[in-house]
């Protein structure tokens, strides 16, 4: 297919992971900030061909997985309520809350909806105007200029029976966390091309320096990948810290302004609970005073919804590259996909849920 | 000045279904005259009686039962009632066996325009004489409007087991060859096109289709088959981790091997879903001892539904009930079952 076997091609990897080794003299330990770079490495199996010296750790970008428990509950808490219709990407579907999850709601009557785009939630607002109309808008900044469309689109179609609840990350925050959290081992950035598309690089360039680790704008395919290591390894062997784009027939040094002019009018900055890794700072979006009355949360009041996880759940850890997912204890036993303990192991991007989907219980040589 | 006439005559021919359809009187029968009988129409089944009588040649019976709910009943390909039919001929096909005599129990939502019931009962009638079996009993109930989605179909079928043949998802061997009939993801990725707020523009059609014919030809050829599945709901990921289970046998998958039409990876690299968990509705994997592979693969090229037939793997020593796939790059990963809901009411 074209477009997407160029960057799978098996003779190209083959080259790109012997200049990886030739290049690699010592013991790199490098972060791959997406979830969707997880799953790539996983399901091709890339983690097995590097050499021994390159260490791959799990990064937070995985929205699923950092969405706190209490956004869970609250969703919970709005889609059970009468005459709402809860829409909401479909990974959000399995996650658990404390007692429950969205399957369980829409089991008991409750009409929850998988959509591919909040412009879809929209578009079921429309149809129904009698019934109020919740999209969940989770993500990272890849999600956001979507979400604040639908919203910027329902405040100008003047439209009373739609509303959001937000639970939006963004990225610079948490890598600033994971920099700085004791003990922290990562020493480079493969950072998510996907969010680079909308927000560019320049963002990264101040962490680069401040910190003295290369970041590398990398993509998803096979080939994609290989090319960020390659560069990110020859920055940390030559010492050279900085930001260099490997995504280019993606992603710009500034972005995707219209993008980021519709996430400016709609969001704003606050600080974000983030699901195993707590408070951070000024890490995430919310609705702006302008489209504050498209606040699900204070629509129907659930803002008062807390929660607490479970003990036996270490995703924090996994989420900032400190524990690989099967060195969780509860790896593959009381945490499984069917009974997930934690987020990790519910979303198709979550680190926990790629380990055990791809390796599990299976020694690969 | 008009007069209405004080005793209008009650109306007989009716465009959509009526709870009286389902009523057992006049109106069932009209039924059953205008819409069933001129289609489907056997020795059996003209009997009109509550059940159907025959006789059964000798060996082993095999019986199996499924339902039908697919969403929406018309899609690109095909609809509910071929569906229905090639559905449980296969079901029969896959276990060694000749499909004979199906029953088809049809629950009709009050409403549904009866000329789309007819399109529907026209193509299991098809579906039947194409697959070489006979409808030989049904039913028909009529619930009220919103209790069911315009209809569902349920069918039995029985057939008799060829004598030579023991096929059982218990029966993998270690250097068995695996083979597929042909790509996967087609009937899951038509449906999905058609979907509320998923609907984009493909030449995705449903790959729904009797196997029967090909799978007694295979058999003739290479009685030894051990295992035979087809791949529905689940996709190609589910039926061969039942297979390993079932045998506790390991398999392990060449990616590049398995066809995909490109339309289909197309939408399935959209939407982030593996063709490997797409429904089939046309399609048979099969287990069979390398040295007969060769055999196997040319009887089933010969045939419209197999014409893209493939080895695609082989039965391992190494971890018993897993599937694993040779990725393209060398490297190595599970193929795991497809948890939860992809896409509900595929079939």
């Amino acid at each position: 297919m074209k477009y997407i076997d160029e960057f799978r091609d098996p003779q190209l990897a083959r080259q790109l992971l012997q200049e990886i080794s030739r290049k690699t003299t010592r013991h790199w330990t490098i972060m791959e900030i997406c979830g969707g770079q997880t799953h790539s490495i996983m399901r091709n199996g890339i983690d097995q061909l590097l050499p021994e010296g390159i260490e791959l750790v799990h990064g937070p970008g995985c929205p699923v997985c950092v969405t706190p428990l209490e956004s869970i509950e609250r969703a919970l808490a709005i889609a059970s309520q009468e005459n709402v219709i809860f829409s909401s990407f479909g990974d959000m579907l399995r996650v658990p809350g404390s007692s429950k999850d969205l399957f369980m709601v829409r089991s008991e009557g409750g009409d929850v909806r998988i959509v591919y785009s909040p412009l879809d939630a929209l578009q079921i607002a429309r149809e129904n105007p009698s019934k109020e109309v919740v999209f969940f808008a989770v993500g990272f900044e890849t999600t956001a200029p979507a979400n604040a469309m639908a919203v910027y689109q329902a405040a100008r179609e003047g439209m009373a029976n739609f509303s959001v609840l937000v639970s939006q990350v963004l990225v610079p925050p948490a890598m600033r966390a994971i920099l700085s959290a004791p003990g922290n081992r990562v020493q480079g950035f493969l950072a998510a091309g996907h969010v680079c598309a909308v927000m560019g690089y320049s963002e990264y360039e101040p962490i680069a320096a401040e910190f003295g680790v290369p970041i590398v704008p990398t993509g998803f395919e096979p080939l994609d990948l290989l090319a960020g290591i390659l560069k990110t390894v020859e920055m940390l062997e030559a010492g050279t810290p900085g930001v260099a784009n490997r995504y280019g027939r993606v992603v710009q040094r500034e972005g995707n302004p219209a993008a980021q002019e519709v996430i400016r009018k709609v969001f704003e900055v606050v600080d974000r609970q983030w699901r195993g890794i707590g408070m951070i700072p000024m890490s995430g979006l919310g609705l702006s005073r302008e489209y504050d009355r498209f606040n699900a949360e204070k629509k129907f009041g659930v803002s008062h919804i807390v929660a607490s996880e479970s003990p036996l759940c270490m995703s924090g850890s996994v989420l900032q590259g400190k524990l690989k997912p099967d060195e969780c204890p509860a790896f593959g036993r009381e945490c499984t996909p069917l009974h997930p303990l934690g987020a990790t192991m519910v979303s198709s991007e979550g680190a926990c849920a790629a380990y055990y989907n791809y390796h599990r219980n299976v020694s690969f040589p | 000045m008009s007069i209405a006439p004080a005793c209008p005559l009650p109306i007989q021919q009716h465009e959509t279904v009526q709870m009286a359809h389902g009523a057992g009187g006049r109106l069932s029968q009209a039924l059953m005259q205008r819409i069933f009988m001129p289609h489907l129409s056997n020795a059996f089944l003209d009997q009109l009686d509550d059940q159907a009588k025959f006789d059964i040649p000798a060996g082993r019976a095999a019986f199996t039962t499924d339902t039908y709910v697919v969403s929406p009943v018309f899609f690109p390909g095909g609809n509910i009632g071929e569906l229905a039919v090639n559905g449980t001929v296969n079901d029969l096909a896959v276990g060694g066996a000749r499909p004979l005599y199906l029953s088809a129990g049809f629950v009709l939502e009050e409403g549904l325009p009866l000329q789309e019931l007819e399109i529907i009962v026209r193509s299991m009638a098809e579906a039947a004489r194409k697959a070489g079996v006979l409808i030989v009993t049904g039913d028909t109930k009529v619930v009220g409007r919103g209790q069911c989605d315009k209809l569902f179909i349920n069918t039995s079928g029985i057939g008799i087991v060829r004598k030579d043949v023991s096929v059982s998802c218990r029966n993998l061997r270690h250097g068995d060859s695996i083979i597929l009939s042909g790509s996967v993801g087609d009937h899951g990725m038509a449906i999905m096109t058609t979907r509320e707020g998923l609907s984009f523009q493909s030449g995705i059609t449903s790959d729904s289709a009797p196997l029967n014919a090909m799978i007694e030809a295979v058999l003739e050829a290479v009685p030894t088959v051990h295992a035979m599945r087809d791949p529905t709901r689940g996709g190609v990921a589910a039926t061969l981790n039942e297979l390993a289970v079932s045998s506790y046998a390991g398999i392990e998958i060449h990616e590049g091997t398995v066809p995909v039409r490109d339309d289909v990876r197309g939408a399935c690299e959209l939407l982030g879903i593996d063709p490997f968990h797409v429904a089939n509705e046309g399609k048979l994997v099969l287990s069979v001892a390398a040295a007969d592979a060769p055999k196997v693969l040319e009887v089933m090229r010969a045939f419209d539904c197999g014409r893209e037939a493939a080895v695609i793997g082989s039965v391992v020593a190494d971890h018993p009930g897993m599937v694993v796939m040779r990725t393209a790059f060398g490297s190595r990963r599970v193929i795991d079952l497809p948890l939860g809901e992809q896409l509900p009411r595929i079939c």
